[in-house]
């Protein structure tokens, strides 16, 4: 399952997605836990009963602030959740 | 109405329905899925896995209310008691509190699950447009989830968007889509996103001189832009289906279908009920396989 | 030598005009104002408004026509503005008047009724970089305008009753159409006037902070536009940004207009 976390807004589209299917499998140790300077992801049982990884409720709404560390106006090269992820299943649509 | 009352343009018609032709006495397994919104809430009742009974309303100032309410009327008009379900499962905004719900799930899960039944299991794309939410999920045949999007940060595209532009246009909710189709030309739709942009936008429309019809026209064909736009990001699989409160306002479900080139399926459901259905119906499957557990113990 | 700058907003038209200074020994003081005009262009169409704004601004200050060498235009509507040598957006234009303002500030903070903004900009005026959200209304002073209508407050009064609160109640709703139902039930739930006042310019403040941020803070910090005149947002903006103080324009409504008149100055664009 690709679960999108996020919105799109007047202002852009914000969305942090996760394949549940390549996260089921973290080889990672789960590293986006720590990796996230916000500390924005948790480890949630789905809907299916599979133990994956979640953007918290509380910073869906307002990812265009929440990451705006990790993203400065002037550009960035990688992504400190993205990055941790090695099973390659964080990505961000912005 | 009284005078002086402020006429509420944004009202919805609530509904309550049971299926006479089904017996619940003579069911093994009943469950009841109750999905608690931002703006409605509804209670389903399944008899052995078929829709047997649901009622559909406003939800009040707090969830365990609006979620007994809810289930209230279905219960009175069946001649049913709580104890007479098996299992409840609660699901939508204030899922966690549903006072008698064994289970919580999610939104999105009963949404296709629901969208699942309703339509048939050739859909595998669900456009929900909630009160204060907008969804898009892909689900497979049986109605599991396999990619969605939920999108409840911002009013474009949601029921009270709609809200806004009735209570604006001193029109009443249900009428607004019939509304938009009686203009003159087709008019370019608003062009700012954000609802308190577009609601300026709108005013100044009227103010240049189009007609009422002709700002909801615009308004809804905007909603449909926006929605559009947002079930790009998974993409659009037929067969599609429509659920929510908006499913009910052709106005912007015509031009969806239109900028999709694809046809929503029909049902003959209340489109608000699909998330409290397929809570339903996963307690039903839940009940199953403990009934089954349990026969293989023995 | 005069310049003029026209700044053409959704709900005013604002006219600034630049004189050139010959002041010994200071050569920073190369530019005056030599006078302003500002206008509500109400029905009349955009070039229309822009016309009459000049004329009437021209004949306030006492000059002709003729005497003003190089006229830009900046504003939603600036490409509406037919006497315009050139035009430049609202930020350009906003950076440069802003660090003619407070030449020690390198950080504009751009907070208007539909648009927020962090501007990076260096010691003359330009910009660097910038991160806003536009077309959105939860960044900008619309959110707040929206929120003070629901408590049946100005915004002026709105932004005071923030002042006399100290509690920090946090707004969950991002949407401004959200938010107002979260402040109804507020209403309701009998809280202080006062604590949600200052609950929603600290919103406010939050999401332009995070924009600022992007950017990074450099320099002294100034803010500009419509939110200048709002003492509850600057404070709840000082504690977002951690940081003391926030320089604010003498003349708030025309930093954009005498920012493209300076830009004319400069002949850049």
């Amino acid at each position: 399952m690709i679960a999108n976390y996020g919105y799109k807004d007047g202002a852009g589209e914000f969305y942090i997605s996760i394949d549940t299917d390549k996260c089921l499998a973290c080889d990672a140790d789960r590293a986006c836990l720590t990796a996230c300077p916000k500390g924005m992801f948790e480890i949630i049982t789905d809907d299916y009963d599979d133990e994956v990884a979640a953007v918290k409720q509380q910073f869906r709404r307002s990812l265009a602030y929440d990451c705006t560390a990790c993203k400065p106006a002037g550009g960035y090269a990688s992504l400190p959740c993205s990055s941790a992820c090695t099973p390659g299943a964080i990505k961000h649509s912005w | 109405m009284a005078a002086g009352d402020k006429k509420e343009y944004w009202r919805w018609a609530e509904s309550c329905w049971t299926d006479d032709s089904k017996n619940w006495r003579d069911a093994r397994i009943v469950t009841a899925g109750i999905d608690v919104g931002s703006v409605s809430s509804q209670a389903v009742v399944c008899v052995d896995g078929e829709l047997y009974g649901y009622n559909s309303m406003r939800t009040g100032n707090n969830s365990p209310d609006s979620a007994t309410n809810a289930l209230k009327g279905v219960l009175e008009k069946s001649g049913m008691k709580l104890e007479d379900i098996t299992y409840v499962i609660g699901t939508g905004y204030g899922r966690v509190n549903v006072p008698f719900a064994h289970k919580a799930i999610t939104e999105i899960a009963c949404h296709a699950r629901g969208a699942n039944y309703m339509g048939g299991p050739t859909i595998r794309t669900i456009l929900d447009m909630g009160g204060q939410d907008c969804k898009a999920i892909h689900c497979d045949e049986k109605g599991k989830v396999t990619n969605f999007l939920m999108n409840d940060k911002c009013a474009a595209g949601t029921g009270r968007g709609m809200e806004v532009i009735a209570d604006l246009m001193q029109i009443p909710i249900a009428e607004l889509g019939e509304r938009s189709f009686d203009v003159d030309v087709e008019p370019a739709a608003v062009s700012s996103t954000c609802v308190v942009f577009a609601k300026s936008e709108a005013l100044g429309l009227l103010k240049s001189g189009y007609t009422k019809n002709k700002v909801i026209a615009a308004y809804c064909q905007a909603m449909a832009e926006r929605v559009v736009s947002l079930i790009e990001r998974i993409g659009v699989e037929n067969d599609f289906f429509i659920t929510g409160g908006i499913a009910k306002n052709s106005g912007v479900v015509k031009r969806i279908e239109k900028l999709l080139g694809t046809t929503a399926a029909a049902t003959k459901y209340d489109s608000q009920i699909a998330g409290a259905l397929g809570a339903a119906l996963f307690g039903y499957t839940l009940m199953q396989k403990q009934g089954a557990a349990a026969a293989k113990a023995a | 030598m005069i310049t003029a700058g026209i700044d053409m907003g959704s709900r005013t038209v604002k006219v600034v005009f630049l004189e050139e200074l010959k002041v010994e020994g200071a050569p920073q003081l190369k530019w005056g104002v030599k006078g302003k005009h500002m206008m509500f262009p109400d029905e009349l169409d955009m070039d229309v408004a822009a016309d009459k704004a000049l004329a009437d601004g021209l004949k306030e200050a006492g000059i002709s026509r003729e005497q003003v060498t190089r006229i830009v235009s900046t504003g939603a509507g600036r490409k509406q503005v037919r006497f315009a040598d050139a035009d430049v957006t609202e930020v350009s234009a906003g950076a440069r008047g802003a660090v003619f303002m407070c030449p020690s500030a390198q950080t504009v903070v751009d907070v208007g009724a539909e648009e927020g903004r962090g501007v990076k900009a260096n010691a003359e005026g330009r910009v660097v970089d910038f991160a806003g959200n536009e077309k959105c209304a939860a960044g900008a002073g619309a959110f707040a305008e929206s929120m003070a209508r629901a408590l049946q407050l100005s915004l002026k009064e709105f932004g005071e009753a923030s002042l006399r609160s100290d509690k920090s109640i946090p707004m969950n709703a991002q949407c401004t159409v959200f938010a107002e139902s979260e402040v109804v039930s507020l209403i309701h739930s009998a809280t202080p006037k006062e604590d949600i006042a200052k609950s929603v310019l600290d919103a406010v403040a939050s999401r332009v902070c995070a924009m600022v941020r992007r950017v990074g803070i450099e320099g002294d910090v100034i803010l500009i536009g419509g939110m200048v005149n709002n003492p509850g947002f600057v404070s709840s903006l000082k504690t977002s940004l951690g940081i003391d103080h926030i320089n604010l324009p003498d003349m708030p409504e025309y930093v954009s207009a005498l920012g493209a008149a300076l830009i004319a100055a400069d002949g850049r664009a």
